[in-house]
């Protein structure tokens, strides 16, 4: 399982817990699992978002992988000038 | 400070050579988006609202239309009827049709509600005065404070995402929070605590070439545009969308660009002149105006913000928290998430909340414009800190260095940071003889800290070899920092060629793979990466063929300065073949010799700058003059330096005017006042000193050579830095920008 860090405004998407379990070994199977186990977690996943594994922040990419002790944050996208 | 001194293991990563476009931007030779010409084209115009807020009743275009000279006129039903409507960003195509051309409502002033084409610029003008438009005005709201209060206009029901809290007003259409620890108890170890408001106002990227195309769209719905842009790729899905065309029928070029800043990432003209092109099947060219461009372009958002730091008396802080209003024109994208995540993001903290709020207002939508949300965070976070600083006698570099963020702190948006260079910025900061000097009296000294998170996105390079041994670059990135210069640099550094015999081309959307756009300092980044790969793909077909000619495996065949050698003894005993030797003959030992990579590269790496200002105010006038000013900025590796010192320059010059300058300033009515540069002042020369640059170097593990992008970290800090160099010689805490000398002068009497 992979313990996934939420911003603080997804609480009331997630029952109020901002760190959420789920099962998967790469950005897009996170995100997947994540709209599974929390439905209400669609629209801010539709609206965009970044993972940052390890540090290292995926802004888009679906494929990057996820190591069971990977320390995992979802972010909103990032947008640049 | 150069790097002269410093050792290298690059041979052209990191020297200065001229740049490639210098002599057709001299001579006038470049060709930029209003340069261009077709046979039998028409000259476009666009009927602007001068309502902030009016609900469009009729528009009758009949009499424009009899007009000899007028070949079409178009509104709002000449675009695509299938653009869906969905809230907040998810809706960008609706968002940015219903900005290119109003549907029920003209949503500010300048807001475009018609279009004509016609045989001159000047028929077509005339012709816009014969369309008649009927409106109800309506009740507006141009500041983002107003536009959050309870009686304020609605802009647009329905706007607003998931994420906004039960209870807001609809024109607030996104929330951001985050943070972690406990602020409260932060702050209850704090020996003192400051909570402040700021404000900042709207600022325009101010870029010298306003927008242009050449747009042309047959009856075979094959479309050609000519435009001014910083990603033809975007304008190309963004058209198509608008137009209901498929993408592959409209091919995009991007012309030479005379900057952007972020503000040319969408699209405003260029539907347009396709739909006018469409009706009146010919080619037609539509120029905005310096007016046009204030009224209808991207500004910044303006600001709202209330920010909280506690400090012990040691300098170190116990808690922070943020409330950050972004105010972002009459459509969702408003950057208060990235003001959020980027305010505090300097420093290690062990209590941080964060609030952002992207909010409607009857203004033009906001665009990008370097760091989009960043600077006026920093100002707000930059002031406070400045100020505990000063109330408990602390020295603000040492506060800093006490307190930055290093490889592995959490930081206040959440991830552990990797390699990273702000205390090495710190550090160069406190050592530079800037730091040391003395102030006359009268002046000021201020110093900021600043955070971007950098981006990487869709990159797709091609590269092929010529027989002679030179070689062609096609990249998909508008060049609008010298990316044709340092592409060069890095593909001569892989392929051992003199930089001189690399042409970089910005290629159409119909010869290059999709590419995102010049933004998110992204370009030296990944489509420097995507040119090593490139170049690295090139280098093994070379390897490839000079192992078929020794007759050794290609696995005994390494490229060393330019040549293919016997990878060691074993491998036989040849001499250098020179890259030259191989292309010669390449069309028959295997056929012509390209290189080629594609990918979305995600190792941007985060950058952080520091920067120190000098300013003296005149108590008389409240003029201020910035008297000496150092940017301290980490590029990871900086491949071109001059380029590099260059955007650091940029963004402390475009931070001066923010600062004490630029605003845009609306009327009662709703109306912008101030839509000429001679009302809009920009710095200019005479109002500056020397920028002088210090280049940090801490590599980014992210990129072959090292490389963070720097183009937009450069005016996160300048907004802080100023306003505490300006308060510091003032004396009293400047809290809302720009400090034009009528603020300065108010300041100082209410602080008597």
């Amino acid at each position: 399982m992979v313990e996934v860090n939420l911003w603080s405004g997804l609480r009331s998407l997630t029952g109020g817990r901002q760190v959420v379990e789920v099962e998967a070994s790469d950005t897009g199977e996170l995100l997947r699992e994540l709209v599974r186990a929390y439905p209400a977690l669609q629209g801010p996943i539709d609206a965009g978002v970044s993972v940052a594994v390890d540090g290292r922040i995926i802004a888009g990419s679906l494929n990057e992988p996820i190591r069971p002790d990977s320390e995992v944050y979802l972010m909103q996208r990032l947008r640049g000038g | 400070m150069a790097l002269d001194d410093r050792k290298s293991d690059f041979k052209f990563v990191g020297t200065r050579p001229d740049r490639p476009d210098g002599l057709d931007k001299v001579t006038g030779r470049a060709k930029f988006g209003a340069d261009a010409h077709a046979p039998g084209m028409l000259h476009g115009a666009i009927l602007r609202s001068p309502h902030a807020h009016a609900r469009i009743v009729k528009i009758d275009t009949s009499k424009a239309e009899a007009l000899k000279d007028v070949k079409a006129v178009i509104t709002r039903a000449d675009f695509s009827d299938k653009v869906p409507f969905k809230p907040g960003l998810e809706g960008e195509f609706w968002n940015v049709l219903e900005n290119v051309m109003a549907g029920e409502k003209a949503l500010y002033d300048g807001h475009a509600v018609a279009a004509v084409a016609a045989t001159s610029a000047l028929a077509a003008r005339d012709a816009l005065k014969q369309i008649e438009v009927e409106y109800e005005v309506l009740p507006h709201v141009t500041d983002v404070d107003k536009a959050m209060a309870p009686d304020a206009p609605v802009i647009r029901e329905g706007a607003a995402d998931y994420s906004v809290p039960e209870g807001m007003h609809p024109n607030v259409v996104r929330y951001h929070e985050s943070g972690h620890g406990d602020v409260e108890a932060g702050f209850a170890e704090a020996d003192l605590v400051i909570e402040d408001s700021f404000v900042t106002e709207a600022t325009h990227q101010g870029y010298i070439e306003p927008h242009a195309c050449l747009a042309s769209l047959g009856n075979d719905g094959k479309g050609e545009l000519w435009c001014c842009t910083q990603g033809h790729w975007i304008v190309q899905k963004t058209c198509a969308a608008l137009l209901g065309m498929e993408t592959s029928n409209l091919r995009v070029t991007a012309s030479e660009i005379g900057g952007g800043f972020g503000g040319k990432t969408t699209v405003f003209i260029e539907p347009v002149a396709l739909a006018l092109s469409r009706k009146a099947n010919r080619p037609v060219k539509v120029v905005m105006n310096r007016s046009e461009v204030f009224r209808a372009t991207g500004p910044t958002s303006s600001a709202s913000m209330d920010v909280k730091i506690g400090m012990k008396k040691d300098g170190t802080i116990t808690a922070a928290e943020g409330i950050f209003r972004l105010q972002g024109g009459a459509f969702p994208g408003a950057p208060g998430d990235m003001t959020a995540m980027c305010g505090f993001a300097p420093y290690n903290l062990t209590n941080v909340r964060q609030v952002g709020y992207d909010v409607m207002a009857n203004r033009p939508k906001q665009a990008a414009y370097r760091a989009p949300g960043a600077p006026m965070g920093a100002f707000a976070v930059e002031s406070v800190i400045d100020e505990l600083c000063n109330k408990l006698g602390l020295d603000p570099i040492d506060v800093r260095l006490k307190n930055a963020a290093y490889e592995g702190t959490k930081a206040s948006y959440g991830p552990r940071y990797g390699r990273i260079g702000l205390v090495e910025t710190l550090e160069a900061a406190k050592a530079h003889p800037h730091y040391a000097a003395p102030l006359k009296p009268g002046q000021g000294r201020g110093i900021a800290c600043g955070f971007w998170f950098n981006h990487g996105g869709e990159t797709s390079v091609s590269l092929a070899l010529s027989e002679d041994g030179s070689a062609q670059l096609m990249v998909g990135t508008p060049d609008i920092g010298g990316s044709r210069a340092s592409m060069a640099l890095m593909a001569a550094e892989v392929l051992g060629i003199p930089y001189e015999n690399i042409r970089v081309t910005v290629a159409d959307t119909a010869t290059l793979g999709y590419n995102d756009v010049s933004h998110g300092s992204r370009v030296t980044y990944a489509s420097g990466l995507a040119t090593i790969k490139a170049a690295r793909n090139a280098v093994e077909k070379l390897c490839e063929r000079a192992a078929a000619k020794w007759g050794i495996p290609v696995d005994a065949v390494k490229w060393e300065d330019g040549c293919a050698v016997p990878s060691g003894p074993n491998a036989g005993d040849f001499d250098p073949m020179p890259l030259a030797d191989i292309t010669t003959n390449m069309g028959s030992t295997g056929g012509p010799i390209s290189g080629h990579f594609e990918a979305t590269p995600e190792g941007a790496g985060v950058s952080f700058g520091t920067h120190i200002v000098d300013a003296e105010v005149d108590p008389e006038t409240g003029k201020t003059a910035v008297t000496r000013y150092t940017v301290i900025q980490d590029a990871g590796k900086a491949i071109h330096p001059a380029y590099v010192e260059g955007q650091y320059q940029g963004g402390a010059v475009q931070g001066i005017g923010w600062a004490l300058n630029e605003e845009y300033i609306y009327g009662e009515d709703g109306r912008l006042q101030n839509s000429i540069f001679l009302d809009y002042r920009i710095p200019v020369a005479s109002d500056l000193p020397m920028i002088d640059t210090v280049i940090v170097e801490v590599p980014n593990p992210g990129h072959p050579f090292g490389v963070r992008g720097v183009g937009e970290t450069g005016i996160v800090p300048p907004l802080a830095a100023i306003a505490n160099a300006v308060s510091n010689a003032a004396g009293v805490r400047m809290r809302q920008l720009p400090m034009s000398p009528p603020r300065i002068l108010a300041a100082l009497k209410d602080n008597g």
